[in-house]
């Protein structure tokens, strides 16, 4: 009997053993908080919510609400252009707008300016320096990803009462109101939130193309940091910042990517439905937001490639951040989503700890750190290891929904089968668990990886002398005279982070036997 | 690709582990060391007479070293600090890490002559507004001018909170516009296409054409002249005179290698030194170099006057003046 008891019990792993993730994400956010607040207050600085505060709140609120509004208004139009629609080139325009998001900003900043900028190809109408190019660049990473998620909400419409539609004879605006509206109406808020998420804490594209005019909380902060030093400043800014993004994952109920779970019923008869004016003007907008810098990216990118040592020494440090920040990443997020899963009542709690990393500002957390570790700081081993701590942390939200969103349909099945088997621990493990989330496991590795490959915040924020990765090799040589050699270097990145989302997003479909 | 990452990582291992020599740690900005600054030869120079390894630690810019030295405090690793200029001095002087140098300065070539305990020059430079002669054919010929020019004409700017020329630009505003410094910022900025983080990424856009005019040194044009050999890129003349920037370098009090380092201080001021510097950081040497400068500096505009205010009051105000130019060009 005593022996019985006690399989089952080690048959679900502690959870004592799991907490440690949490715990762990928890410390090192506090590791980077608390001593910049220590320092703050031991400077004797006033936490003072001043005009200068007030004005990038105001343009960070501004930004990020333009460039949801206006990547909203061009996609719901252009999602309802694509979906249910058999036309040529349509495989091809949905893998086009699936290239954005796989891009790191500084490569979309480099096509920007290479297009638009006032010596580019069709530049000097409108200054990409400023509040046009943070929106023109905000646009071109969401507004592909608004789509996306429209043509699939849109798709998932019950076959039925699609060819009830039909039936009815309804006419474009009935069909919008009784069909796609409220096919549309349960994503919209979180697709609204989330890309007002992604564009208020921006960071790369608001440095390099905003200026003392055009400047986020986010920016501001790593700026009240790094250059005037005025860390209560920056605190002030940094509490405001998490209380910004705390309240929309709040009010979006969470900020997960809204991934549809269920199997898509795409219906196989394309609609017969005229496109509508509208419908085409808004997808041929969007093509000529999206391609035109693709287009550019590769181009310069080509012409300029050249290889050299230099080259090949940050993709070897990149290769090597990735790797480890990954490994990291997906090792905090299993247990995290184990938890989720197991403990429902503090899915709250737990999805909130995986944001932490994302909503603190990377430039607070990195200047903690710093000050933590005083001496040894500025070492490349030490710098390493940070940079891959910090990119673990900024993709954990991700990666954690991911695997949690797989366990709950595979834990609760798997529990009854190990409990018969007698199945436990390591073991249950390596037969059960191991093989059935192998998929959901590389996926979520890879896409940790892509993030951590193309970041160049933590780089930026907690890099030492040698410490080069493709992203930032493009930001220096974009500032040296070198701005031939950015362009291949962009397009060599680019490559990488695409074939790594591609390979990721294969691994998202079910299994073909 | 595994094996690749593995010898990565031990190769970095092994670069990390400690030297035999005594090692002298400076701490300095990027442009210095990259591979055409001064750092790689003068490092060169220097071991030659020590018997040590000279180890640069580069940051992004003067703002960003005096930044590292506030968190870092008297636990610093470096020796040496090289490359803040006389607007940072106070404040970084204000620190107490700093020892003092020890050096007879008085044959120190800097306009108005060196008196410093702690910090000892090493080059300096007028700021100028550098144009391209083939997009411009009137330039400014005051700040006046410049401030008060056609908004179609844009200029590139620094961060004065970020870069050592983006606010000795703040620092010359304030010195011939004084009070009324606000209008006069709110004047120039539909002429600014950008303020740039650093002098590097402004320059890069000048030279790529995405703006006529770009702020830099009076020292630029000899750049382009003596590498490029062409005069395509000049500085413009201010009748209101030039405001100067001088760089210096001092030895950290609490440094293990304080002798080392002051040794280092005093070999600043010599040709191993001082040679290095025309040709490769684009100022004018602090001291007496034993060849002669390139012949493009002659051609260069001598600025009639030269601006300057003390360090104490740069570190008095700045912080007021910052925020005046945050909220003019902001609002």
């Amino acid at each position: 009997m005593v022996e019985r008891g006690k399989r089952v019990k080690t048959a679900t792993p502690s959870s004592r053993v799991l907490l440690a993730a949490p715990a762990l994400v928890i410390t090192a956010v506090a590791a980077g908080f608390l001593p910049l607040l220590h320092f703050a207050a031991s400077q004797g600085g006033a936490f003072a919510l001043d005009a200068y505060v007030w004005r990038v709140l105001g343009f960070t609120l501004l930004q990020a609400t333009l460039s949801t509004v206006i990547s909203i208004a061009l996609a719901l139009p252009a999602a309802r252009a694509l979906a249910f629609r058999n036309f040529p080139g349509r495989p091809l325009l949905m893998a086009l707008f699936a290239v954005p998001q796989a891009l790191p900003a500084i490569v979309v900043v480099l096509a920007l300016v290479e297009l638009y900028g006032q010596a580019g190809w069709v530049g000097g109408w409108f200054s990409v320096y400023g509040l046009g190019g943070i929106l023109l660049a905000h646009v071109f990473f969401n507004l592909p990803l608004a789509l996306r998620f429209f043509v699939e909400a849109l798709e998932s419409v019950q076959p039925e009462n699609l060819r009830l539609a039909e039936q009815c004879g309804f006419s474009s605006s009935a069909h919008w109101q009784h069909v796609e509206w409220p096919a549309l109406r349960p994503v919209l808020p979180r697709v609204a939130s989330l890309i007002f998420l992604l564009c208020a804490a921006s960071f790369v594209v608001v440095l390099t193309l905003g200026g003392p005019s055009a400047t986020t909380l986010e920016v501001a902060i790593y700026q009240s940091l790094r250059m005037d030093f005025d860390v209560s400043r920056a605190v002030t800014m940094a509490l405001l910042q998490v209380a910004l993004c705390a309240a929309l994952a709040l009010a979006a109920g969470q900020l997960a990517a809204p991934v549809a779970t269920a199997p898509l019923l795409r219906s196989m008869t394309g609609t017969a439905r005229p496109q509508s004016l509208m419908g085409v003007s808004a997808l041929v907008l969007v093509i000529a937001l999206v391609l035109p810098p693709l287009v550019a990216l590769l181009l310069s990118g080509i012409t300029n490639f050249n290889l050299r040592p230099a080259l090949f020494q940050a993709l070897g440090m990149s290769l090597l951040l990735a790797t480890g920040s990954a490994a990291l990443c997906v090792l905090l997020s299993w247990p995290l989503a184990v938890l989720q899963v197991r403990k429902p009542s503090w899915r709250g709690a737990l999805s909130a700890t995986s944001l932490l990393g994302l909503m603190l500002p990377p430039a607070v957390m990195a200047t903690g750190w710093f000050i933590l570790l005083r001496g040894a700081g500025g070492s490349l081993t030490s710098s390493i290891a940070l940079i891959s701590a910090l990119n673990a942390l900024m993709a954990l939200p991700f990666s954690t929904t991911l695997l949690a969103s797989a366990m709950a349909q595979t834990i609760p099945h798997h529990d009854r089968l190990c409990a018969q088997l007698g199945l436990s621990g390591w073991r249950r493990l390596r037969r059960i668990d191991g093989p059935a989330l192998a998929r959901p496991l590389a996926q979520a590795y890879l896409m940790a990886f892509v993030l951590s490959f193309g970041d160049l915040t933590a780089v930026m924020l907690l890099g030492s002398q040698g410490l080069v990765t493709l992203p930032s090799l493009i930001a220096s040589e974009m500032g040296q005279f070198r701005s031939a050699n950015a362009q291949g270097t962009a397009l060599l990145l680019a490559a990488l982070c695409l074939a790594g989302s591609l390979l990721a997003n294969h691994l998202s479909r079910p299994e073909s036997r | 690709m595994k094996r690749t990452v593995l010898s990565l990582a031990a190769s970095l291992f092994l670069a990390t582990m400690a030297e035999a020599k005594d090692a002298l740690t400076i701490y300095t900005y990027e442009s210095f060391v990259s591979e055409w600054g001064p750092g790689p030869a003068i490092k060169t120079n220097f071991e030659k007479t020590c018997d040590c390894t000279v180890e640069w630690v580069a940051l992004a810019d003067g703002v960003a070293m005096l930044n590292r030295l506030k968190l870092e405090g008297a636990a610093t690793k470096a020796d040496v600090v090289l490359g803040l200029d006389t607007n940072l001095t106070d404040e970084a002087r204000n620190l107490g890490v700093f020892a003092p140098h020890g050096v007879d300065a008085s044959a120190s070539k800097v306009p108005g002559g060196w008196s410093d305990a702690e910090f000892l020059p090493f080059d300096y430079g007028h700021f100028a507004v550098v144009y391209d002669s083939e997009k411009m054919a009137a330039p400014p010929k005051s700040l006046e001018e410049l401030v008060n020019g056609d908004p179609a004409q844009k200029i590139i700017l620094q961060d004065p909170r970020s870069s050592t020329p983006g606010l000795g630009f703040l620092l010359w505003m304030k010195s011939v516009y004084g009070d009324k410094a606000t209008d006069a910022w709110k004047k120039l900025k539909p002429r600014i296409l950008t303020t740039t983080p650093g002098w590097s990424e402004a320059y890069g856009l000048f030279t790529k054409g995405e703006a006529p005019m770009v702020f830099s040194y009076v020292t630029s044009p000899a750049y382009h002249i003596e590498v490029e050999k062409s005069q395509r890129y000049k500085a413009a003349a201010f009748a209101e005179g030039h405001y100067l920037q001088v760089e210096v370098a001092g030895a950290i009090a609490a440094s293990p290698e304080l002798p080392l380092a002051k040794s280092f201080l005093s070999f600043m001021m010599t040709p191993g030194f001082q040679n290095e510097i025309p040709a490769t950081n684009w100022m004018f040497p602090a001291a007496a170099t034993d060849k002669p400068l390139p012949a493009a500096f002659d051609t260069l505009v001598k600025p009639a006057k030269t601006l300057l205010f003390t360090p104490a009051e740069v570190n008095a105000k700045r912080r007021g003046w910052i925020d005046e130019w945050l909220n003019a060009v902001s609002g």
